[in-house]
């Protein structure tokens, strides 16, 4: 506990990546087993977030503060709670696993190695800052990495997919880095420091508010912005599709299995909390675009004939679900839905696995190349079931506790949501089965097919932790619930409260304003300190 | 925990760990390893339901096992238990009982397969998740059971995966189930938000909380812009459940999925299709009994959905040759009865049905199986005939089987389908309510009489007559080993048994299966006692009617198809209108068509045409816009390419830390 373990996971990844630098080009084995030995130990000292992680304690944990730039109000403050803790144990247990599926790359693999571990700590400190400023530095500082991994190891149309990654991604980020700056000014705050901030964006007592209603409104929508891009709310979502295409395949790993948490997590973490009548105000609309979502993407898996791109879509239907479960404040959608956040890193990421285990084998991921898989390669026919059945929720698999949650809360809050969303439930089963039958069913209609190997050792190195946690949650969502949930019902109590209280003063100076009364003194921006 | 919960607590872990070692181990195991595992986890649940069977009948109460708790947040707990009570001991029962009996089976018919450790797998896996089904004290956990037959069913249809159109089959199962799911889990969620828990226990005992009961009374308006629709919380409820009912248990509109399924491999159409998972919606249906007993509109609905599908199926089944797809529309038609009964409220004779037709149905498809393994595969039943003394154990058995179905007294589908058919007539014949009595008793009984005729058309088919096949198929033709005509002997003496437990009262019966029920299912409209009961004579005539009138159908079809084989060939070609009506009926009134038209083309050309225009006209066509713009940044970018990866990554740095530090630097100025 004394150990300063989150400083020590931004910083490991670090020093991998610098080792990695020093390793001479020609010796990638080397690069590679620096690569894996620098994710694996971050991988092991990140265990005691969930070994020293105090349940039933909904305040931030593991925290370190230090001034940074106090001229500013910039300080390092880093914690995790029960929604971002198993968000940092997913990253550090994806990376290893995203390592030796990249084994086979062979093109500059030092500084294929070092991108991605500098990726690895952008992420954490992304899930763990609690400073808006340093946040937003992580945030930017993931983009850089991710935007080499697909422009320069991508595939074909590698340079469209990563101008189009990066266009969405800065589109995103800019207002929210305008409205950052704005809310920091206007709250007289004098620090980015989240908690500090949010004090002083809702006042207690009978203090005014620091923003006007249409002020907060805009700044949430910036926020809202940059996040959904991120998750990819619809419509915001077309450059998944490309970017999962020409990625390679540990990409694409840690493109689903982290990085779209980020917008979800950044919804959670940053826009509701920030500005929660806003949020309350957009909920409506995020929770619309949300179901778009869900049977929208879940439309598209049906016309597609890439299997990578199939996927990619399934992710804007199945984190439609985790966006659901956010905007109903009902504490089942909400732990369900940071549930599903994890689910989702593990079935898809394990499912990317899956597609890259035949990529490389045959350098193709359309289905009509494939079919009568399973007779061949039967051992992997096995795995791609399981993942494909966690992919739909199947109870006994950890995608069903997820959707299962989200579901009954939304039933609970909105009936008409939950009624629509199910419907993602018969589309999803019907997209990944009828691919599970292209790829694996049938008789072998390609010559290439007839002699494909089964899986590798290292193959299954990769895919077997993932297994492992698809059960393991679905059989035990016990030990991960019981790590969400007082975080969720804090989290849901904290919005409800905050709502009421904005609400209720902005009614009040509606009512002074109609009265002809003076406003209550809204303090400008205060003189920076000297 | 005391022994009978401890067997209890034990029992469905047998079968998954039967599935565990053959999944794992089975390419080791080899093809007799795997069957000795496969059959062993069978037979031991078996053995361990039978002190657990013993306790509940001796004591009449429930046995309770209280496993750990799976799902625990401050307001959703949800426990891994088991409930055996008087109602699930059954269930339990027919389980493990006919699934060892075809488990057995199997030993014999798949031992040529090239694949026998996967198929004992998926067998054992579909008894673990039927057993969570059965035993699950929660709805939650019946749900999770009902989910996992369903993918083993999805596994066993598809078994043999490279024929595409089995695999076919198998998706098309799990996709159709997973639409009647979709209701399943709604009722699932309504039930939560009333009764704030998911146990059948506390669902039951709060149902006499009068806060609840006005709660799920009160009228609910749906207000959707084409339709005012009032109906009861409960009525939305029963209705949402009976939806998924719908799905699992094959009814109109959801039944197209069973026919096909009939692409498995014939010991699982056996146990899955026919004994045990297809029953899933009826022993749903009964185990909340109490609950649907407050919605008379959705039990009308039940009644009628039921009673049409019986009907519907039967004709069907009619024109069939193919000898598994007699039996699979027979099987959605039995299914239907049921539904037919519980609609009237006759839970417990609806349930006895469930009983009493998984003896005779696994037995007609093992028969069939038998049949099919003696003829190397054949399954058309215009290449069989004759084979009466070639196979006497098969055919014996079978015909026990076929007379049991029929309901010819006194086998034991004589007493289950008189006590339905009674259920259905009785509005009419007391004349309580007529019309409808009238209208359910006429769907009941045509379907039974039309029963009676495909089974013997069957039988005169499949054993009469000539051979009409290859000589050469004809002759190696040979009676299957012990370990398949065992398991048929055995179905076959509770075919002529299983009845005898619930004989009415008005044959001088104690009607003990619904006696022994009665403390567990809703009594509804009302309970009669016997002494209260006074339509003995209709009762009894509307027995004899139904019996001759199942003889005379059965001895029409034997005439016919052993005596004038010519015959409903030269009806059909007699008359353009009769073969129109003929080509209908075997293709089955062209639904599967008819939804592949109005359905699955529609949705699939809706999402191509939503993603191009959508998606890559409409939405990236705006991206593209916006990257001409940013085609001038792209150019200084490309530039500064020169492929030196590390050049890249100290630019962008380079960029972004500027463009921080450029920010930074105003807010510290200002």
């Amino acid at each position: 506990m004394n150990a300063p373990i989150l400083s020590i996971l931004l910083l490991l990844p670090v020093a991998g990546a610098a080792l990695v630098a020093l390793i001479p080009r020609e010796n990638a084995r080397e690069a590679r087993m620096a690569a894996l030995l620098a994710t694996f130990l971050t991988f092991l000292v990140s265990i005691p977030l969930w070994t020293s992680f105090r349940p039933g304690d909904t305040a931030m944990q593991f925290v370190e503060t230090r001034a940074w730039v106090p001229a500013l109000g910039l300080t390092y403050k880093v914690g995790v709670d029960g929604i971002s803790v198993l968000l940092v144990l997913l990253t550090t247990l994806l990376m290893p696993v995203c390592i030796l599926a990249s084994w086979s790359v062979q093109d500059r693999v030092k500084e294929y190695m070092a991108a991605f571990l500098l990726l690895e700590s952008a992420m954490i400190g992304s899930f763990v800052a609690q400073d808006l400023l340093l946040f937003y530095v992580f945030w930017e500082a993931m983009l850089i990495p991710m935007l080499l991994l697909i422009g320069v190891w991508g595939g074909r149309r590698r340079v469209y997919a990563a101008l189009k990654f990066f266009l969405f991604t800065i589109v995103g980020s800019l207002p929210m880095f305008v409205a950052i700056l704005y809310a920091y000014f206007q709250s007289g705050a004098q620090s980015f420091d989240l908690e500090a901030l949010r004090a002083a964006l809702q006042p207690s007592g009978s203090a005014p508010l620091p923003l006007g209603a249409s002020e907060a409104r805009w700044c949430f929508l910036a926020f809202a912005l940059a996040f959904a891009v991120k998750v990819p709310v619809w419509p915001l979502h077309t450059w998944l599709p490309d970017a999962h295409v020409e990625a390679p395949t540990a990409g694409s790993v840690i493109l689903a299995g982290v990085l779209l948490k980020m917008g979800t997590y950044g919804l959670l973490r940053f826009a509701i909390p920030l500005f929660p009548a806003a949020a309350a105000e957009f909920a409506p609309m995020m929770l619309a675009l949300a179901l778009i979502g869900i049977i929208y993407g879940s439309l598209m898996c049906l016309a597609q004939e890439d299997m990578k791109k199939l996927i990619a879509y399934s992710s804007v239907a199945h984190l439609g679900f985790c966006v659901v479960g956010m905007f109903l404040w009902n504490d089942k959608a909400l732990s369900g839905s940071i549930l599903q956040m994890v689910n989702h890193g593990v079935s898809t990421g394990a499912l990317f696995l899956c597609v890259g285990v035949l990529y490389e084998r045959r350098h193709t991921r359309l289905l009509e190349d494939f079919g009568g898989i399973a007779k061949v390669m039967p051992a992997y026919a096995a795995v791609l079931v399981i993942v494909t059945l966690s992919s739909i929720g199947l109870p006994g698999t950890n995608g069903f506790i997820g959707e299962f949650m989200i579901l009954l809360g939304s039933f609970e809050a909105k009936p008409l949501v939950a009624i629509l969303a199910s419907t993602g439930v018969v589309l999803g089963a019907a997209y990944m089965l009828w691919m599970v039958q292209r790829v694996l069913f049938g008789r072998v209609t390609h010559e290439e097919n007839e002699h494909l190997g089964d899986l590798r050792s290292r193959e299954w190195a990769t895919l077997v932790p993932m297994i492992a946690l698809i059960f393991v949650i679905g059989v035990a969502p016990g030990i991960f619930l019981k790590r969400i949930a007082p975080s969720v019902e804090a989290w849901n109590r904290g919005i409800r409260a905050a709502i009421k209280v904005e609400s209720e003063k902005r009614l009040e100076e509606e009512a002074r304003r109609k009265a002809g009364l003076p406003p209550v003194e809204v303090p400008g921006p205060k003189e920076p300190r000297k | 925990m005391n022994e009978a919960a401890r067997c209890l607590a034990a029992l469905p872990f047998v079968c998954l760990a039967g599935f565990l070692v053959n999944g794992l181990l089975g390419r080791r195991l080899g093809r007799q390893g795997g069957t000795a595992v496969g059959v062993a986890a069978a037979l031991a649940s078996f053995l361990l339901a039978i002190p657990v069977a013993r306790e509940v009948f001796s004591t009449g109460e429930a046995v309770k096992a209280d496993l750990f708790s799976w799902i625990d947040t401050s307001d959703l707990q949800v426990k891994m238990a088991f409930l055996c009570d008087r109602l699930s001991v059954v269930m339990l029962l027919v389980v493990t009982g006919v699934g060892s009996l075809i488990h057995l089976y199997s030993a014999g018919y798949m031992s040529h397969d090239a694949s026998v450790p996967r198929y004992f797998a998926y067998l054992n896996l579909f008894m673990f998740a039927m057993l969570l089904l059965v035993l699950g004290d929660n709805l939650l956990l019946t749900f999770v059971g009902w989910e996992g037959v369903g993918l083993c069913s999805y596994l066993l249809i598809g078994f043999w995966f490279d024929d595409p159109e089995k695999a076919y089959a198998g998706r098309k199962a799990f996709v159709v189930n997973r639409i009647g799911d979709f209701g399943f889990l709604l009722g699932m969620f309504a039930i939560f938000v009333v009764f704030r828990s998911f146990d059948y226990e506390t669902i039951r005992a709060n149902l006499g909380d009068s806060n609840i009961r006005g709660r799920l009374l009160r009228t609910i308006e749906v207000g959707l812009p084409f339709l005012d629709l009032k109906i009861s919380l409960v009525g939305a409820i029963t209705m949402a459940l009976f939806i998924g009912a719908i799905g699992k248990s094959a009814q109109i509109p959801l039944y197209v999925w069973l026919p096909d399924a009939m692409a498995g491999p014939t010991p699982v159409s056996a146990l899955i299709h026919a004994a045990t998972m297809v029953t899933s919606g009826i022993y749903m249906i009964c185990r909340l009994s109490h609950l649907f007993a407050l919605a008379p509109p959705t039990l009308d609905i039940i009644a009628g959905v039921g009673g049409a599908t019986a009907i519907f199926a039967a004709l069907m089944g009619l024109a069939q040759n193919d000898i598994k797809k007699v039996l699979a529309y027979s099987t959605v038609s039995q299914l239907g009865l049921m539904f037919l009964a519980l609609g009237t409220g006759g839970f417990a004779a609806g349930f006895f049905h469930v009983f009493t037709h998984a003896f005779f149905k696994a037995l007609l498809f093992l028969g069939a199986g038998s049949v099919i393994h003696a003829m190397s595969g054949e399954q058309d039943m215009r290449r069989m005939g004759g084979l009466a003394g070639k196979l006497p154990a098969t055919f014996g058995t079978m015909l026990v089987g076929t007379l049991a179905i029929a309901g010819i007294p006194p086998l034991a589908g004589f007493f289950s389908k008189d006590e339905i058919l009674w259920r259905a007539w009785e509005g009419c014949l007391t004349g309580k309510h007529v019309g409808h009595g009238l209208v359910l008793g006429l769907l009941g009984s045509v379907a039974s009489v039309l029963t009676a005729f495909y089974m013997f058309r069957l039988l005169a088919m499949t054993f009469f007559g000539s051979s009409r096949g290859s000589a050469e198929a004809h002759s190696h033709a040979h009676e299957s080993p012990w370990t398949m005509t065992l398991p048929l002997a055995a179905l076959a003496t509770c075919s002529v048994a299983a009845g005898f437990l619930n004989v009415p009262h008005v044959l001088h019966g104690g009607a003990h299966f619904s006696a022994w029920l009665a403390p567990v299912l809703a009594p509804y409209p009302e309970v009669v006692t016997a002494e209260q009961f006074t339509h003995h004579g209709a009762e009894m005539g509307l027995m004899i009617v139904s019996t001759l009138l199942a003889l005379g159908a059965g001895g029409a079809a034997l005439w016919i198809y052993v005596k004038k084989p010519g015959l409903p060939a030269s009806v059909i070609q007699g008359s353009a209108a009769m073969g129109q009506l003929y080509a209908i009926v075997r293709d089955r009134f062209y639904i599967d068509e008819a939804y592949d038209r109005m359905v699955v083309k529609p949705v699939k050309t809706t999402a191509l045409l939503l993603w191009i225009f959508v998606d890559v006209l409409v939405i990236d066509m705006l991206v593209n816009v916006a990257a001409l713009v940013a085609e001038v940044v792209s150019e200084a970018v490309r530039r500064l390419q020169d492929g030196v990866v590390g050049t890249y990554a100290v630019w962008f740095l380079a960029g972004a830390m500027l463009l921080v530090g450029y920010f930074l630097y105003i807010l510290g100025v200002a």
